[in-house]
């Protein structure tokens, strides 16, 4: 049986080879597909044991260099980051099998490179999960941002390349600008950066005034991908990617690195106590209010599919920031709680949304008239997801909603209720319109300039099963939640 | 005296002898072979005499045997090792790689004059360093410069725009010479000593209108040297026509060796006793934040790569300006770490760019379209170089710029340490745009229709494995960067307890 600890190295080091694989095996399409499954899984293993171990009580901690005294890349897991890291490689496997029945069924170019940066991403990604330190955070941060680009830009056309250009600049530009200097002003007032469950900046003297109101400002923008307004535009252009980067990396890997490091910040070197004690984080709850309210009402506006379900994303983000912003127990259950069920919701959106593109080509909401019709699994997977999002049992998204709003109760803002029923009104109506269109509106005539629908089928079933998956995931959390609240209760234990 | 007590004036003496020796050599190779031979022999040395001091400490060598003040002095502490070994060691790299880049950028004829100019070039500059006489300083640093008129005017081949850069850089580097002479005129009127210690001893307490003039003129010609903002304006155009070792040369060690020199005359010779020591700081801070700045947006908007990178080496003056000025041992160990690093950096960039030209003939950011496809070794190594720029973990550039914003957060200033903080990041997001840019160009452009296409061994090994070789060093100073930033804060101890202390040599 594997230690925790050689796990959480294989699960590191597997992506990788996985890449070089992939890279040997470029003119073997159905071998190289293979060889991603498989990582995949092996992948999945080594993060499903280091799970295990943290479940068991067990922290495992590898230091793998030491760039300066006190500067090391090193990993240490706890509860949050095995969550995430388990999420992520979970939704890879899926992905990986959607992926195959997307980028075949629209014949994309450069399907070997798709996969490559692929596997280097999942690679950054388990790094962010395990990352014992800032520094290590932060370097597999600049990874993730990297190894995206590629893929944000696959298709390489002048659009591709201007998304990709905001993409790269403002991830880019908020990790080094705002989030870099934080990290080195924590160490300069610490003398560390080692993640330490009750915050490192509790007993710094040296910040006062206020200081803690501008640290924690550079590293809840600085963490540009947690996409809080208005550090969001990056995530709306990414739209310009193939939808299985859109569903996995811009709804799961990347956006929840994001808000899965704002999670760690305030719980690991602000420590909840120290946020509710110096008032520092309230400012940032109110502004992750508004973005919730705005990003939805700029989602209401949009008729690309996946733009909608970009906006919604950011909306949706920030109730993560605002679960760590409250900084109450309940509001950090519900911030993580938030994670794992956003990701398999809004992933099977993107999926059903990918899956529409595939069978019919279209993007646009108002194209989708009629196809309910013709691909009624597609669009009944989709409502699944969509529910999930609201917040509606029996799934899994009405958990988060309701602990972040006990959350502010406790905290002493009850207005947030409020904040978060009239997001959850704003989802039904941008969500579900989209399926309602596609089961009840007529047919369009070819005369329209559209094809008739007699010409579009279901999807292609690895387009298909990949989104039941994560819809039925959807529901199991829901049943299954009391588990996963247990298992990241030490997060809030006192 | 056996030849081992020597070894402080061997790595000047060894290329100085050298190079006359090279010219009479036969055109073609051999002058080549020789020059490398020479470069890695005064690596050598200068290598083995950093692990001496490292061990022993100070040595001062006195020349033929006069003792000082009489005499000149050689006066070997830790920064001098560490800068002599980085000039020597960027010699030992760029030699290997000019072969056949300057075989097809200068010409077959004229390679014994280039390589004696070359070794003349690197004999300035270890001299520079080396010595512990304030006129000697001057006396190497006019050899260097002579020799780097010539070598940038060589870029004439290929761009006749080369003879007016050089004539710039010839005008501007004697004005500076001048005012450097000048100050040490006065300086040698007021105490009638150039030996350094015996100098700082002599200066102590001493502050009325003479030496404060010479103070002036000492810092400005020193500044026209290192191309501190806003008198670099000689730089740009030499580094951009020199031919592509030249410039890879310079860039990693030139302008260093005048930061080394001027930090010998602000800590060694004139130190803190003087009141306006303060107004030079003052000056440094604010003319490196400004040059930090303003260097980076021109080269932000530069379609030549060259010269691109040539402002980028402006605003990289100025982080070590900043370093200086914060005067902390912090301060002075990061302006040294960053003397280092930029070398590092710099040269890998340089040498990136003298491959692509080697093989594509242009330095235009329009011609570098497709250059990730074409030549991806080179691009690697250019956008590795160009993280190392920019201060990206996991490579020497950070190292830089954390021990940078570790010291300015520790210095007390005029002006609020984190908003120094948040300029240098800003600058170095300007630095993401000018390497972003160029990426853009490399890897996502498709090539030029009808371009010519380029073989993927268009470049020899001979210069492939000089920019990996100097491209690995920026990583590794980035992963494993202790060793280093404690030997510049030793560097920088040593440095400033001159400043404070008394004169005993």
């Amino acid at each position: 049986m594997l230690t925790p600890e050689t796990a959480l190295l294989a699960s590191l080091i597997l992506p990788l080879i996985g890449f070089v694989g992939i890279m040997l095996t470029d003119r073997a399409p159905n071998l190289r597909e293979g060889i991603t499954l498989t990582t995949a899984v092996l992948t999945f293993l080594c993060v499903l044991t280091v799970f295990v171990g943290v479940a068991g009580g067990a922290r495992p901690e590898v230091t793998v260099l030491t760039m300066l005294p006190g500067l090391d890349v090193a990993f240490s897991v706890e509860p949050l980051g095995a969550l995430f890291a388990l999420i992520a490689s979970g939704l890879w496997i899926v992905n990986s099998l959607y992926s195959i029945g997307y980028m075949r069924g629209n014949g994309e170019k450069g399907q070997t490179r798709f996969y490559m940066c692929f596997a280097i991403a999942i690679t950054a990604a388990l790094g962010i999960a395990y990352a014992g330190n800032l520094l290590t955070f932060f370097v597999f941060y600049e990874a993730l941002t990297l190894s995206t680009f590629p893929l944000v830009t696959h298709k390489r056309d002048a659009k591709a390349r201007a998304g990709g250009r905001i993409y790269l600049g403002i991830l880019i530009g908020t990790s080094i600008g705002l989030l870099l200097p934080a990290v080195i002003w924590t160490y300069v007032l610490t003398g560390t950066t080692d993640f330490a469950l009750g915050g490192i900046l509790a007993d710094a003297p040296d910040l006062r005034g206020a200081g803690p109101v501008i640290l924690l400002g550079l590293f809840v923008f600085g963490i540009g991908k947690a996409a809080l307004m208005p550090v969001h535009p990056w995530l709306p252009n990414a739209m310009v990617a193939p939808t299985p980067v859109s569903a996995f990396l811009h709804a799961v890997a990347v956006v929840k690195a994001g808000v899965f490091g704002v999670l760690k910040v305030s719980l690991y070197v602000f420590g909840t106590d120290y946020l509710a004690a110096s008032g520092a984080s309230e400012l940032y709850m109110w502004i992750a209010a508004g973005s919730i309210l705005l990003a939805s009402a700029i989602a209401m506006t949009q008729d690309n599919l996946k733009a909608r379900l970009a906006y919604s994303t950011v909306s949706q983000l920030s109730y993560v920031t605002l679960g760590a912003m409250m900084a109450t127990s309940l509001g950090v259950i519900g911030g993580a709680t938030q994670i794992a069920a956003h990701a398999l919701g809004k992933m099977t959106l993107f999926m059903c949304a990918g899956a529409v593109y595939t069978a019919a080509h279209h993007s646009l909401i108002s194209e989708m008239r009629g196809t309910g019709r013709a691909m009624p699994y597609t669009w009944i997977a989709y409502i699944i997801g969509a529910c999930s999002i609201i917040g509606l049992p029996p799934m899994a998204g009405s958990w988060p909603k309701f602990y972040l709003m006990m959350g502010g109760l406790q905290g002493g803002h009850g207005w947030l209720i409020a904040v978060l029923i009239v997001s959850s009104l704003m989802n039904i109506v941008y969500l579900l319109t989209p399926a309602v269109r596609a089961f009840m509106d007529p047919v369009p005539t070819p005369a329209s300039g559209h094809a008739p629908a007699a010409v579009i089928d279901e999807a292609p079933l690895f387009c298909l099963v990949p989104a039941w998956i994560t819809a039925i995931g959807t529901v199991l959390l829901f049943f299954f939640m009391g588990d996963l609240v247990a298992f990241l209760e030490p997060l809030v234990a006192r | 005296m056996a030849l081992v007590d020597h070894l402080p004036v061997l790595p000047v003496v060894v290329p100085l002898i050298s190079a006359p020796a090279c010219v009479l050599l036969p055109k073609g190779r051999l002058p080549w072979l020789f020059a490398t031979l020479v470069s890695w022999a005064t690596f050598a040395l200068a290598a083995t005499l950093l692990g001496v001091v490292m061990q022993e400490g100070v040595i001062t060598y006195y020349l033929g045997g006069w003792s000082a003040p009489l005499g000149i002095v050689y006066r070997i502490d830790l920064a001098t090792a560490i800068v002599m070994a980085l000039v020597s060691g960027m010699a030992a790299v760029v030699f290997p790689y000019a072969r056949a880049s300057v075989l097809k950028e200068v010409g077959r004829d004229q390679t014994p004059a280039f390589y004696g100019a070359f070794l003349i070039c690197l004999t300035g500059l270890i001299g520079v360093v080396a010595t512990g006489d304030a006129f000697n300083v001057f006396v190497f640093l006019e050899i260097s410069s002579l020799s780097t008129y010539a070598l940038v005017a060589m870029g004439a081949r290929q761009d006749r725009r080369a003879l007016t850069a050089a004539f710039t850089y010839l005008v501007l580097g004697t004005i500076g010479a001048t005012f450097f002479v000048i100050g040490l005129g006065l300086l040698y009127q007021m105490t009638g000593t150039l030996n350094m210690l015996d100098l700082h001893a002599k200066l102590a307490g001493q502050d009325n209108k003479v030496v404060r003039a010479a103070f002036a003129f000492i810092v400005t010609g020193l500044g026209l040297k290192l191309a501190m903002f806003p008198l670099h304006r000689w730089l740009p155009n030499a580094y951009t026509y020199a031919p592509s070792a030249v410039t890879a040369f310079l860039a990693s060690t030139a302008t260093k060796v005048a930061v080394y020199a001027m930090l010998r005359f602000l800590f060694t010779i004139v130190g803190f006793s003087a009141p306006f020591t303060e107004v030079a700081l003052g000056l440094f801070l604010v003319l490196g934040l400004a040059g930090m700045f303003v260097a980076s947006l021109i080269a932000v908007f530069r379609d030549d790569v060259k010269q691109m990178l040539a402002f980028s080496s402006v605003a990289q003056i100025g982080y070590m300006l900043l370093g200086i000025s914060f005067a902390t041992e912090a301060g002075v160990a990061a302006a040294l770490t960053h003397v280092v690093n930029h070398a590092l950096m710099k040269a890998s960039l340089f040498l990136a760019v003298g491959c692509v030209y080697y093989a594509i003939g242009s330095h235009r950011l329009s011609d570098y379209r497709g250059i990730g496809r074409t030549m991806p070794f080179t691009a690697a190594c250019f956008i590795i170089g160009g993280l190392s720029l920019i201060g990206v973990p996991l490579t020497a550039g950070f190292v830089s710029k954390f021990v940078l914003i570790e010291a300015a957060l520790g210095a007390t200033l005029a002006v609020p340490s984190l908003l120094i903080v948040l300029l240098i990041v800003a600058s170095s997001l300007l630095a993401v745009a000018y390497i972003g840019r160029v990426a853009y160009e490399m890897f996502l452009a498709d090539p030029p229709a009808g371009a010519p296409a380029v073989q993927g061994r268009a470049v020899p090994l001979g210069m492939l494995i000089p920019m990996a070789v100097v491209t690995a060093l920026n990583v590794y100073v980035g992963v494993d960067g202790e060793g280093l930033v404690a030997l510049c804060t030793e560097a920088a101890q040593g440095l400033l307890a001159l400043s404070f202390g008394g004169g005993a040599f």
